[in-house]
């Protein structure tokens, strides 16, 4: 069985949503405290969303140097498989473990509503119960969750195919909630150019059954027990 | 020598800043259209203990690269004062 890891940092939120999804897709999952110096051997890491530390300073970047957060970067650069929802995404970034930043949103609100994605990329050990092009509706609840880059960046992203979820776009004749932060190229989620670090702003883990009203987000966590582990 | 710094970090010029946007528009709803570009960032001050003024600016340097600002979206100034 698959042993997954949800790390826990003082202030995340909807650790024990990561957890319970986890768990009903089958793996055993545990929690690992962020001073934690290691991950008690797990094949799958978790960084769930919330506010560590209160997100002083910036988004992510106090929980950047916390002392799991060395223990996760060994994993992900082993191929180990990472995914960060939210405030995970937002600290994945400032690691460097992926490009970019998460700022204010564009409307300059804190968003928390369903939206509409589609999954760009699904070969990633966390989007391979789905299809390519599936949409998804997901909660989003962030104020920072819009993804900016360097132009370079942006243009390696999208060459490499490292967008994992792309918001619908505003100027779609769509029912989809389109762009809700002002990302740029409508980017909710990217990937480390490996696939195994995966960042998305949506929160799967609080739709992964129809009884919460939502469940598209249970393939996330279906995905990890058909991803190749080390 | 002991010295105060004092850290200016702005969102990097070219980005969106909606905090700028909002606090321009307020500043106008206020009557002072005249105000415009106007950009939110963060101060940071802090003491630091260093053998040099040159010794100071190198060491507050790395400490903005590595945790006080974020080199994909913002930039910084530093001002250092002895005392």
């Amino acid at each position: 069985m698959l042993d997954v890891a949800v790390v826990r940092f003082p202030g995340s939120n909807c650790d024990f949503d990561a957890l319970r999804a986890a768990e009903r897709s089958g793996a055993n999952a545990s929690f690992v405290w962020h001073q934690d110096n290691d991950l008690k051997g797990a094949d799958v890491v978790l960084l769930p969303g919330g506010f560590s530390y209160g997100d002083y300073l910036r988004s992510g970047a106090i929980a950047r140097f916390s002392p799991v957060m060395q223990a996760v970067r060994r994993h992900a650069e082993a191929g180990g498989p990472v995914l960060g929802i939210c405030n995970g995404f937002q600290i994945l970034c400032e690691a460097h473990l992926l490009p970019g930043a998460l700022m204010r949103n564009a409307g300059l609100t804190f968003v928390s509503k369903p939206v509409d994605v589609i999954v760009e990329r699904a070969d990633t050990a966390f989007t391979s119960a789905y299809e390519a092009g599936a949409r998804l509706r997901l909660p989003v609840a962030h104020g920072e969750g819009r993804f900016v880059a360097t132009g370079d960046t942006l243009r390696e992203l999208e060459a490499e195919g490292r967008v994992v979820l792309r918001y619908v776009a505003a100027s779609e004749a769509s029912p989809y909630q389109p762009n809700p932060n002002g990302s740029a190229n409508h980017i909710a989620g990217i990937c480390n150019p490996a696939g195994n670090v995966v960042g998305i702003m949506p929160h799967p883990e609080r739709a992964d059954d129809a009884l919460l009203g939502l469940g598209d987000g249970a393939g996330f966590f279906t995905s990890i027990s058909k991803a190749s582990v080390r | 020598m002991n010295f105060r710094i004092h850290v200016r970090v702005m969102p990097r010029t070219g980005l969106l800043d909606p905090q700028g946007q909002a606090v321009e528009h307020a500043l106008g709803a206020l009557g002072f259209n005249e105000a415009g570009d106007v950009r939110v960032g963060r101060a940071i001050e802090l003491h630091l203990a260093a053998p040099s003024r040159a010794e100071a600016e190198a060491r507050t340097r790395q400490m903005c690269d590595k945790l006080l600002a974020n080199p994909v979206t913002e930039d910084y100034l530093l001002q250092v004062e002895e005392g």
